[in-house]
């Protein structure tokens, strides 16, 4: 109810625009190898199910085995830049340069180091997820406040109750907006991934299908990494909700 | 018997000098109001005995201890009530123990009884009122096996009725625990009704300017706020907080 409230306008939107995109392909007769309409991409993404569902169940296995890793390695890196801060002052900046090398440039280096197996590209989806999840729990941490910490300090916390009892738990709502963001992220980070020389995925289906000309394949295969990304988003979202309950829920306020 | 001694502390912060050569005590089984103009250096005071920071001179000991510098021997209650929003009523109130490693749990629950916060033991702190929020942090601070409790200004963010009651409830969970509160506040009505004596700081660089026996008979009666004693008493400190101001 509350979704349909809320959601109906970019529904409409979006139908709006499909029928533009239909509409257009009809009128001006374009061919389908230069731009499928939607009806047949969505043709094709019924008949052609038996076709790439195995590619399908491959990328879903890649980004969360690598959205995995990668939000571990994530988060572990802000507690130990956190817990360390000289090691902060001298790591961050770095950190925040390996986001501006390009990752495509880097995945086939990868394949000239670690091969064609499954290391390079978990290290991919890693290098794509790490960075969110390790500025946002940073915040979090940062963001503690000190008025809660005088009073565990003052209450003779050690470093590591104070580390338990209030940073981590502070900082939760934190980890989750960088691990949402990973999220979508990582099922783009395990299609580039498979670019790279894979059996099966998302990544090669999509190769295939430009190679053939096939681009209502190729639109499948876009719709789908979209949908993947909004079913692994959701599924951080109800995550967040089962965890963090101690937040007001409905209009976000409070009693006082 | 002497509780808390603080012995001409001074403290500095760069140039800024806080406090010079302040000296106060508190007994056992004392309720203690720290009277002075807003940054008198109260909270300052306060940090120091719970530890956060060092005087730059002078002593400060509780139960004959010397405790410059060290964290956990005072039960401190902060101006906000400073409750863990991910923690319910009853973990808040089981935090001050859990630190040290001791919780008492039917005893947290009788004492959620007794605040009159029956039903809301699993209750988050958002759902709480401003009241209720202070109430849940002064259980917390009476189960905190510390000897001495420290409150900063604790009724400064509640309206009039609030406060009044407030002060009731905490008179009356005093009356039968006994243990020393130091009390800051800048309440004149607030110092006279609670405490046993009354300290007035002056203004920076801080010292303790004068000290007043508060002469009512306990349990204290509300009846007394309106007698001409306590409004002649309240005259008394006024004049000598205005000769600060």
């Amino acid at each position: 109810m509350n979704i349909w409230h809320k959601g109906w306008r970019p529904v409409l939107v979006l139908i709006l625009l499909f029928v533009v995109w239909e509409v257009s392909c009809r009128l001006f007769e374009i061919p389908r190898w230069l731009l499928p309409s939607p009806s047949q991409i969505v043709l094709e993404g019924a008949e052609g199910w038996s076709n790439y569902y195995h590619h399908l169940t491959a990328t879903i296995g890649l980004t969360i085995l690598g959205f995995l890793i990668g939000a571990s390695v994530g988060i572990a890196v802000a507690v130990g830049l956190h817990l360390l801060p000289r090691l902060r002052e001298a790591v961050y900046p770095i950190i925040i340069l390996s986001q501006n090398v390009p990752i495509i440039v880097l995945a086939p280096l990868l394949v000239i180091w670690f091969g064609f197996g499954i290391l390079p590209k978990i290290i991919v989806i890693t290098l794509v997820c790490f960075f969110p999840i390790t500025v946002a729990t940073l915040d979090g941490f940062k963001q503690t406040s000190s008025e809660l910490s005088h009073y565990m300090k003052m209450a003779g916390a050690s470093k590591g109750q104070i580390f338990w009892k209030l940073e981590w738990p502070y900082a939760l709502p934190s980890i989750f907006s960088g691990l949402k963001i990973s999220a979508t992220y990582s099922v783009m980070g395990a299609v580039i991934s498979e670019w790279l020389g894979a059996k099966e995925g998302i990544g090669v289906y999509m190769t295939l299908a430009s190679s053939s000309f096939r681009t209502d394949r190729v639109f499948v295969a876009i719709f789908l990494i979209m949908i993947l990304s909004l079913v692994f988003f959701t599924l951080i979202v109800s995550l967040e909700r089962m965890i963090v309950k101690w937040k007001p829920k409905g209009d976000g306020k409070g009693r006082d | 018997m002497t509780k808390l001694l603080i012995e001409n502390i001074s403290k500095s912060f760069g140039e800024n000098q806080v406090l010079d050569q302040l000296s106060l005590r508190v007994k056992e089984a004392e309720f203690v109001s720290i009277l002075g103009p807003s940054g008198s250096g109260k909270s300052t005071l306060f940090q120091l005995i719970g530890g956060l920071y060092s005087p730059d001179s002078g002593a400060i000991s509780l139960d004959g201890k010397r405790i410059n510098g060290k964290t956990g021997s005072i039960s401190y209650t902060p101006q906000s009530p400073s409750l863990l929003p991910w923690r319910t009523v009853l973990g808040n109130i089981l935090l001050g123990g859990e630190i040290v490693g001791e919780t008492d749990h039917a005893l947290a629950l009788q004492m959620i009884d007794k605040a009159g916060l029956k039903g809301y033991e699993n209750a988050y702190p958002y759902e709480l009122s401003g009241g209720m929020k202070q109430r849940v942090a002064f259980i917390r601070s009476l189960l905190s096996p510390q000897s001495l409790i420290c409150l900063d200004e604790p009724f400064s963010a509640l309206d009039e009725f609030t406060r009044l009651e407030m002060q009731n409830w905490l008179l009356s969970v005093w009356e039968e625990d006994k243990r020393a509160i130091m009390l800051v506040t800048h309440n004149i009505e607030e110092a006279l009704y609670l405490s046993d004596r009354i300290i007035v700081l002056s203004e920076k660089p801080t010292h303790v300017k004068k000290e007043f026996v508060v002469p009512f008979p306990r349990p204290r009666q509300a009846s007394i706020l309106l007698s001409e004693e306590f409004l002649n008493w309240k005259k008394k400190i006024y004049n000598e907080l205005r000769v600060i101001m």
